[in-house]
């Protein structure tokens, strides 16, 4: 095993030097009283160019991502990110200031414009907003549409459902926009029935929070029922596209009854995670919910695109300025690339290779729900020697990093298979290969799984340390 | 396509394994009627060239380059080195998930660790998250924090808070029981008036939010409004929209802020036309347990080596669902490990360098602006890198738009703000300027009288 880097705070020596600015050339004293200025930033790092590059070099060494390999995290659609969208996203021709005049960004303006109209196509929804920074901030955005909408009819209502298979996300997005939330248990077929939700359907239910595909990769297949029924109670419903990869091009959530949903563009349009962000959660919403939409809004006049500020009916502002602009940016250069040859292949190869997962691991692990799945799959560690966790590190030695594990809540022992449609065949079958591999051991030096893993920069870490006596920064002298 | 790995034959050979003839099959738990709708709307496929001649063009419809830019107001351009945007460039950096399995995640977690410690350090205050989305939200989560750790439920937001950030947290508030009052700005110092402050103050107000530099440009008295804040055992909430004011200016920590909270895109992000950037919060201890966003703590492992995981989790949504301190999951990990990185290039002499250079052109340009006949220079003495100037003839807009044609972007008017304010400009300065640009800036100025 190798040793872990230093701290960049250890390297520091004085009088180190990483960059090359010179100082003012102005003729100038500061204006500012003494009293209000600092004395220096006391350990801050002084390190020199080389050193910091090799510092980082090094810590880039112990990560583990979609660049290095297959990364099947469950409801987390790692798909490879192409490359030509980071030069086009780095490129000068787009670093405009956010408050540059309209008339001298036409260009990106152009892009915002271009990527709601894809959007619009796939999804079937009448419009779209691009601020939300991320997916739970989309949620939180479509929660306060729908409130505003609601309460604009004089009805604000109290309520939210919330299957008890959704991430956990949706409850507290739900809760910050002022609802209660009412979980509501999936049936046996895993997914929302019928009956289930009239149960629940009072009439201060202001929404349905419903992922589609749910986490267990099954299609919602009562939804247009579901929404029939919501309609007819004064409810909407809500779809969180979390998983919208497995329906590009399939079916769009606007012609089933959705009345808002948000979209992950670091999921379904393969814009990088960056190790957690930054996200982008563009919101759709019905014809009759345009006016909610948050400001600022793009609209095309004649051959110009101008920026409408406010609106009388709008929730307001979610974020400042456009939204995650860059990440837009590579999301249309990935939708651009794909075309209307390739965006349906996206999903049928996702869901293809989910399913030939399921296939070959089906019998060897026990699957909680029988129900065909699409884009991803949920085996659970019952009735093997081992837990879903000692699987999971066991594969970080074998050079895989592992699924989703723990989640949906609803399984127990959860194992969340997806591995996206950019995964070739020999991979997944590499992947099969050593699952059973690492099901064999786990019968036979179960011992082995619960050491797992051997093969990291570090073994498995002390949680309950870190949260019992939290370190969060470098002290000198301290963190040995 | 380039995208997508399996061939025809794999398919084939897939479709048999799962049992299956035709791919529609996979898809027959959907509503029939509604599947596979047609695509005869959407564009055909582009080559990597012409992906990159439709971008291309795309770019050449944008001409903002051509000029000159004092733009500030919450988003300002800075000098990155170019070690800064390989390093985060790097695959291992920028196409991981979130840390969810430390094993293999050591790189992201120390690097969000050293960048915690950073902020630290730079805002004078105990404990910095991984990050939050903006400057905008990382208000608003500011004002939830307070409200949650006080028990109180009014919050004081003051008058020059960036008036997008006030819009935000507008947004964040306006379905829970929280009271939001706005502060007077004192008209002759451009602070936060001190007699409007006391008078507000009382045992229901869980904070002050005030933004220091203000919207103005201003430097608030920090320790006075902390002071005032603490008689009534209220908070003390630091709003900063530029973070490049923390290398230089006495810290929140150190004037008494209980929570410091802004945007961090001076540090090594570019401008990208308003994001993605970085949303930054730090606090005194007590408020750890409370904070919203990720953290990344120390531990060991199994051998007793030191690393790093996600902790205190239990304050989170997977964990807590609709008891959780915030609804936040992806935030903006990138850009935190980026902003890292920069402060680690930049280093304790040229981040400080860099910082005293920002002020120092605006010292510059005050001085000289003062002196020209079109314009005067409002508050001369408490700015950082922001000065506002007032036209003494017309209205701003006018004259920024005179100025446009001369190849400059004189800042920002207020007016596209607050249309009340008809004749004021904000302008921005920092270490990408010279003598030379700014000396531009005042003769044209000088100019459009």
């Amino acid at each position: 095993m190798t040793a872990l880097p230093k701290l960049i705070f250890d390297l520091s020596r004085e009088g180190k030097l990483g960059c090359g600015l010179k100082g003012a050339d102005v003729p100038a004293k500061p204006v500012i009283a003494a009293s209000c200025r600092r004395d220096g930033i006391a350990d801050f790092p002084e390190v020199s160019e080389v050193e910091i590059v090799r510092h980082y070099m090094a810590l880039a060494r112990l990560n583990y991502s979609v660049d290095a390999g297959f990364y099947p995290l469950g409801s987390c659609t790692m798909k490879y990110n192409p490359k030509i969208n980071e030069k086009l996203a780095a490129a000068d021709e787009f670093q405009a200031h956010p408050y540059a005049p309209h008339d001298l960004v036409q260009g990106n303006l152009e892009i915002m414009a271009r990527l709601e109209e894809w959007l619009i196509a796939l999804t079937g929804m009448a419009g779209f907003t691009l601020a939300p920074a991320a997916g739970a901030h989309g949620e939180f955005t479509g929660m306060l549409i729908i409130r505003k909408y609601l309460q604009e009819k004089g009805d604000a209502r109290k309520v939210v459902l919330i299957p008890d298979s959704a991430h956990g996300t949706n409850p507290a997005s739900a809760h910050f926009a002022g609802y209660e939330v009412r979980e509501i248990p999936s049936n046996a077929r895993g997914i929302i029935g019928i009956e289930e939700l009239r149960a629940h359907l009072t009439p201060d239910v202001a929404a349905l929070m419903m992922t589609n595909p749910n986490t267990l990769g099954i299609f919602e297949s009562n939804i247009i029922s579901i929404a029939e029924a919501l309609h007819a109670n004064g409810s909407l419903l809500y779809m969180d596209g979390a998983n919208l990869n497995a329906l590009l091009g399939i079916v769009r959530p606007g012609d089933l009854g959705v009345d808002v949903m948000h979209i992950n563009l670091h999921k379904t349009f393969a814009t990088p995670h960056g190790g957690g962000g930054p996200g982008s959660g563009p919101v759709g919403v019905a014809a009759r919910l345009l006016p909610f939409l948050p400001v600022p809004r793009v609209r095309k006049n004649k051959d110009r695109y101008e920026v409408e500020y406010d609106d009388p009916h709008s929730i307001g502002r979610v974020k400042n300025f456009y939204g995650q602009f860059l990440v837009m940016i590579r999301a249309l250069a990935y939708l651009l690339a794909l075309g209307r040859e390739n965006v349906r292949r996206v999903a049928e190869d996702a869901v293809l290779n989910a399913n030939y997962i399921r296939k070959k691991l089906e019998g060897k692990l026990d699957l909680p729900y029988a129900t065909p799945t699409l884009h991803e799959v949920v085996f659970s560690d019952q009735g093997l020697p081992v837990k879903t966790l000692d699987i999971a590190k066991r594969l970080l030695d074998y050079g895989f990093h592992p699924f989703t594990i723990y989640f949906p809540l609803i399984v127990h022992g959860a194992m969340m298979i997806e591995p996206t449609e950019t995964e070739s065949k020999e991979t997944l079958d590499e992947f099969i290969t050593v699952m059973d591999t690492i099901l064999g051991e786990a019968r036979e030096n179960p011992d082995l799984l619960r050491q797992a893993p051997t093969q990291t920069p570090v073994r498995r870490l002390d949680e309950t340390l870190a949260a019992r006596k939290p370190v969060l920064k470098w002290s000198r002298g301290e963190n040995r | 396509m380039r995208y997508l790995p399996l061939t025809d034959v794999e398919r084939g050979e897939i479709k048999k394994t799962i049992g299956i003839s035709d791919i529609k099959e996979l898809f027959s738990c959907i509503p029939e009627g509604e599947c596979y709708p047609s695509l005869a709307g959407i564009p055909s496929a582009l080559s990597e060239p012409e992906l990159i001649a439709t971008f291309r063009e795309l770019g050449r419809k944008n001409r903002f380059a051509d000029h000159l830019s004092f733009m500030g107001a919450g988003a300002c351009s800075h000098f990155i080195p170019e070690a800064v945007s390989y390093l985060s460039g790097k695959g291992e950096f920028l196409t991981p998930y979130t840390p969810y399995q430390p094993e293999v995640s050591q790189g992201s977690l120390q690097a969000i660790f050293e960048y915690q410690t950073m902020m630290t350090m730079l805002t004078g205050l105990d404990v910095a998250n991984a990050s939050l989305y903006d400057g905008a939200t990382a208000a608003a989560e500011a004002v939830l924090l307070a409200v949650r750790r006080s028990g109180r439920s009014r919050v004081l937001l003051a008058a020059n808070l960036h008036p997008e950030y006030a819009a935000v947290i507008r947004t964040y508030v306006q379905n829970l029981p929280i009271e939001l009052l706005t502060v007077a700005s004192n008209e002759t110092s451009g602070r936060v008036d001190d007699l409007d402050l006391r008078a507000r103050l009382d045992e229901a107000t869980a904070a002050v939010v005030f933004q220091s530099p203000n919207f103005l440009g201003v430097v608030e008295d920090g320790r006075a409004i902390a002071a005032a804040a603490h008689e009534r055992k209220a908070y003390a909430v630091q709003v900063v929209a530029e973070a490049m004011s923390l290398a230089y200016l006495t810290p929140p920590g150190e004037c008494g802020a209980d929570i410091a909270a802004g945007e961090a895109q001076s540090f090594g992000l570019s401008l990208g036309f308003g994001g993605p950037y970085l949303g930054f919060m730090a606090a005194r201890e007590e408020f750890l347990r409370q904070m919203p966003g990720r953290l990344v703590g120390q531990t060991v492992d199994l051998d007793g080596k030191r690393g790093y995981v996600l902790t205190l989790s239990t304050r989170e949504q997977h964990i807590k669902r609709e008891k959780a301190t915030s609804n936040i999951c992806s935030n903006e990990a990138w850009c935190a490990m980026r902003a890292g990185m920069y402060l680690a290039v930049m280093g304790k002499t040229g981040l400080a360098r860099a910082a005293e250079t920002c002020h120092l052109n605006a010292a510059y340009f005050a001085a000289a602006a003062a002196e020209l006949k079109p314009v005067a220079v409002v508050y001369p003495a408490n700015f950082y890198n922001e000065v506002l100037i007032e036209v003494t003839k017309g209205p701003a807009a006018d004259f920024h738009a005179a100025l446009k044609k001369k190849g400059i972007l004189a800042g920002v008017p207020l007016s596209w703000f607050d249309v009340k304010q008809k004749n004021r400009l904000l302008l921005a300065f920092s270490e990408v300027h010279d003598r030379q640009a700014i000396d531009r800036l005042l003769a044209a100025m000088g100019e459009c009288a």
